[in-house]
């Protein structure tokens, strides 16, 4: 298994700029994910290292190899498309043999081996069936056996469950980690969900517009998240500006527009961030961290909607001029309707403080 | 890091020479040096013959003299007429046809419906040459039903005939229609029923239903119909030879060419080439735009059923006569193949009959030469035409490069060129040694015809590969060279494969326009490379109208089964490329 490193990549396509100055360490076994929206250069990146771009500026490595402007065919890397990509004139195992054929092994070697790629997926007895006879998932999971027989040093994963439907993704999500776990192999995966990123990921990397916004463990990016951007993207948040009345020791002072004030944690605030009086800030609040009732940061609103999801409650609250989400773990309690006014506090854990951005 | 980047410096000159940017401008070189020698080189040396004269001074003259002739002769500005003239007519009429055949056949349902659906393409079957000579036969003034009325009425003269520029309208309306029904019925096969059940819902009524929704959808089909069988009639050369319209714009470059007028020839043919590559180019603008079709997927068609018996009596007359007329060109085709040669003068049809044509046909070595000629040319023009064609779409299609939409114009442009101009071209560009002749004489030898057909067929195998790699995703090419592939082995062994089945099916369809071609064939054989429809043409200038007719229907025969075996591809391969 190798390590990925990308050293100050950049790709230009003609004046628009597909990505800019990416440095990634991923290392050696990892899972590493690269999430954002759509536009946002994940997949330029991850064709950068597949080989199917070449980086206008900067260069990557395969441990300590310069693959910068390597063929795709010499990097021995197995990638699973969004579209999975199979030959549809071959079959399920001419599929699955094709990039050992490619390596010149003996007959019975490519035999065995493609039968134990099609046990490893659970597609044993399907060698015969052409691809077009095929569910979607299990030519979901012929491109992964194929992309897996060749004994890759990487794994690529693009999208690889956007065309399956839920209950589906879910299963394929399991059987990708375990797949990847198993074998140990350096994966790379590319997705615009954040649930996939958070279930899979050793770490993630968000982007947005071309930059690299966060690189962390999916816990430090869901609740440490460097900028707006970050904390919006992944999970459901309430963005609140504010301004920084008083600093003293742990706890911070904060004043929204409406006048009501909170105390938050110091700790808790984007990462290098200065915090002095007078700094006009945002709250990033998660809806699951309000809690009904009186309590420390306490404040009024009127409810506006009301959402029922079994699970939970959720509200949409109007606090001042400022529209709040809240979710409200279920527990049988009466649910309160739209006009309704409602009391709800945030713990001073809860209140995370981020750069007020231009 | 220096380490790493001296690696670098080490990649041999091939591989920094394949990864510079101008690489594939040397991979397309080969393309441009066909089209530039076949094509463009061709139609500039027409050019050059037509404002150059003899002494090598440039003059407009021959351009003078084709609009306001010395001699007081107005027969070029009346062919230029005629032929824009009949073209009108044609388009119109093949729509009329065209569409009302669409419309019956996709939303009634009527006794007779299924087999008049699938004769309704009878015309694309016979040969340019074939149709002309059948409808000839039939209604022409000595053809069979006006003798047969003159009889049944005893008149003494027949009531009515074929002839002229209506004949030739007529002959262009039967062979042409298919074009406006084959884009019709796609078009209202591809309109979602539920836009017409969203627009009831919204409250219109049937009038503007078909006002504003269904026959502005049908637009872009017409538009694109429209060029494509007035680019058509105008190089029609078959319908006004039969019926003896010489003042065409076709015919007059025969007959320029045939007087020995080399000069007026050549101007001529640059004023139809002109005329022909505006064409074509307002077609291209067009079919880039916007086009509505197959906004939604699934989509079932529902026709109405006539129910009213008195209806469904008169629709079953007229599908029985209908079916009657699309089939009686063949079959009056083969009659007369049966016929003996010389025997059959003012008897309404042939009296006597023979199997000898058929049995010379392949024993006879003297009546077998055009067959294989024709047989040997073909195959070799579309032997080129695989290569050049699969070459040129895997280049228009996945690489990047400048002046792609003026590469696509020129592959098209072969095919808007009336088979008149293009022999005129060849002609001219090869009646001396050049580089792109090799070096060799090629005028007047065996060569020319093959090429002749290679560029009239140009874009058909170009066009169907080129529409099967567009349906194939890049990714798939991407996997195989994920996998370790190198391009040439993920070429082999992926691309090809799945290429295959359109490729054949567009070499079929070459290869029997090959088979059929008459109308540069004409100018350009020799005694030794007669082929087919040029010894189809000698055989009824001597009245040897049964052994004409035999090789004609030898050539439907060709043609019937070759485009079975291509449409059969053509639906295999669309239920795996949309996998």
């Amino acid at each position: 298994m190798k390590s990925v490193k990308l050293d100050q990549v950049s790709k230009r396509f003609g004046k628009a700029r597909g990505v800019e100055n990416i440095n990634i360490h991923i290392k050696s076994g990892e899972f590493f994910t690269f999430l954002g929206p759509s536009g946002c250069g994940k997949t330029t990146t991850l064709r950068m290292i597949a080989g199917f771009y070449y980086p206008t500026e900067g260069k990557i490595f395969f441990d300590d190899r310069d693959v910068t402007l390597l063929k795709p065919n010499k990097r021995n890397i197995g990638m699973v498309f969004q579209n999975y990509a199979l030959f549809p004139h071959m079959t399920v195992s001419e599929n699955i043999a094709f990039g050992l054929e490619v390596r010149k092994l003996p007959k019975a070697v490519i035999k065995e081996k493609v039968e134990r790629a099609q046990k490893l997926v659970h597609l044993d007895g399907y060698g015969s069936r052409k691809i077009t006879e095929l569910s979607g998932g299990q030519q979901q999971r012929v491109a992964l056996a194929r992309a897996l027989v060749i004994e890759p040093d990487i794994l690529l994963l693009d999208e690889p469950l956007s065309n399956l439907d839920a209950k589906l993704r879910e299963e394929t999500r399991v059987e990708i980690k375990r797949l990847q776990v198993e074998l140990g192999i350096t994966t790379i995966y590319v997705t615009h969900d954040q649930h996939e990123a958070m279930a899979l990921s050793d770490r993630i990397m968000v982007m947005n517009e071309g930059k690299v916004q966060q690189i962390g463990t999916p816990q430090e990016i869901y609740n440490r998240p460097v900028n707006h951007f970050v904390a919006s993207f992944i999970g459901e948040t309430n963005i609140l500006p504010a301004v920084v009345k008083e600093v003293s020791g742990e706890s911070v002072v904060l004043e929204m527009d409406t006048g009501i004030r909170l105390i938050a944690l110091k700790k808790n605030c984007a990462p290098g961030m200065e915090l002095h009086s007078g700094k006009k800030v945002l709250l990033s609040i998660r809806p699951e961290i309000i809690e009904l009732g009186e309590g420390k940061n306490s404040f009024e609103g009127e409810i506006i909607l009301t959402e029922f999801s079994g699970v939970s409650i959720n509200y949409l609250v109007k606090v001042g001029n400022h529209d709040v989400s809240v979710m409200i773990i279920n527990t049988g309690s009466n649910i309160s309707q739209r006009g309704d006014k409602i009391t709800l506090h945030v713990p001073e854990n809860g209140i995370y403080i981020l750069e007020q951005e231009v | 890091m220096s380490q790493n980047t001296s690696a670098t410096v080490k990649e041999p000159l091939w591989t920094r020479l394949t990864q510079s940017k101008y690489f594939v401008y040397i991979l397309i070189s080969p393309l441009i040096f066909i089209l530039l020698g076949y094509v463009i080189y061709p139609l500039y040396k027409t050019f050059v013959q037509s404002v150059v004269k003899t002494d090598g001074t440039f003059s407009l003259s021959n351009y003078i003299e084709f609009f306001f002739s010395s001699t007081g002769s107005t027969a070029n500005v009346e062919a230029l007429w005629n032929s824009v003239y009949i073209s009108v007519i044609s388009v119109i009429s093949c729509a009329i046809v065209g569409v009302t055949m669409a419309f019956l056949l996709e939303r009634y349902e009527f006794p007779g419906r299924r087999i008049l659906s699938v004769l309704v393409l009878v015309p694309m079957a016979l040969p340019p040459l074939i149709g002309s000579l059948s409808f000839s036969f039939l209604y022409g003034e000595s053809g069979i039903f006006p003798r047969l009325f003159q009889a049944i009425f005893h008149l003494d003269k027949v009531p009515f005939s074929l002839s002229g520029i209506w004949g030739v309208i007529i002959v262009h309306t039967f062979t042409m229609y298919t074009y406006f029904y084959l884009s019709a019925s796609a078009a209202i096969r591809g309109l979602d029923p539920s836009l017409e059940e969203a627009a009831t819902s919204l409250g219109a009524g049937r009038f503007r239903i078909w006002t504003k929704v269904i026959l502005p959808m049908l637009t872009p089909a017409m538009v694109a119909s429209s060029l494509l069988v007035f680019m058509i009639s105008m190089a029609s050369y078959t319908a006004p030879l039969m019926f003896g319209v010489e003042r065409t714009m076709t015919m007059q470059i025969y007959l320029s060419r045939t007087n020995g007028n080399l000069d007026m020839a050549a101007t001529q043919s640059t004023i139809l080439s002109i005329v022909s590559i505006t064409f074509l180019i307002i077609m291209k603008w067009y079919q880039n735009r916007r086009n509505y079709q197959n906004q939604s997927k699934g989509i079932g068609v529902h026709r109405t059923e006539v129910r009213n018996p008195f209806v469904k009596y008169i629709s079953m007359i007229l599908s029985f006569l209908g079916v009657i007329f699309l089939l009686l060109p063949i079959l009056v085709i083969l009659l007369i193949s049966f016929s003996v040669d010389g025997r059959w003068t003012v008897q309404i049809i042939p009296t006597e009959y023979t199997l000898q044509h058929y049995v010379d046909l392949f024993t006879d070595t003297r009546t077998w030469a055009p067959i294989w000629n024709s047989i040997k040319m073909s195959t070799i023009a579309v032997i080129g035409n695989i290569i050049f064609g699969v070459a040129c779409a895997y280049a228009m299609v996945r690489l990047n490069f400048k002046g792609k939409t003026l590469m696509d114009i020129l592959i098209m442009v072969p095919w808007a060129l009336p088979g008149t101009v293009v022999a005129v071209n060849l002609i001219a560009a090869f009646s001396t040694p050049n580089v792109f002749s090799f070096n060799q004489m090629i005028v007047g030898t065996f060569w020319i015809l093959p090429l002749a057909y290679f560029v009239r067929q140009l874009p058909l195998v170009f066009r169907n590969a080129a529409a099967s790699l567009m349906q194939m995703d890049s990714s798939i090419e991407e996997g195989a060279l994920s996998l370790g592939a190198s391009w040439w082995y993920s070429f082999r062994r992926v691309v090809l494969p799945m290429m295959m089945p359109a490729i054949f099916a567009g070499t079929l369809l070459a290869f029997i326009q090959g088979f059929g071609e008459f109308v540069a064939s004409i100018l350009i054989y020799n005694v030794d490379t007669m082929p087919i429809s040029v010894a189809i043409w000698q055989k009824l200038y001597a009245f040897k109208f049964g052994t004409a007719c035999a090789y004609g229907v030898l050539q439907i025969l060709v043609i019937i089964i070759f485009l079975l075996i291509s449409e059969k591809l053509n639906r295999g391969s669309n239920t795996t490329a949309t996998m």
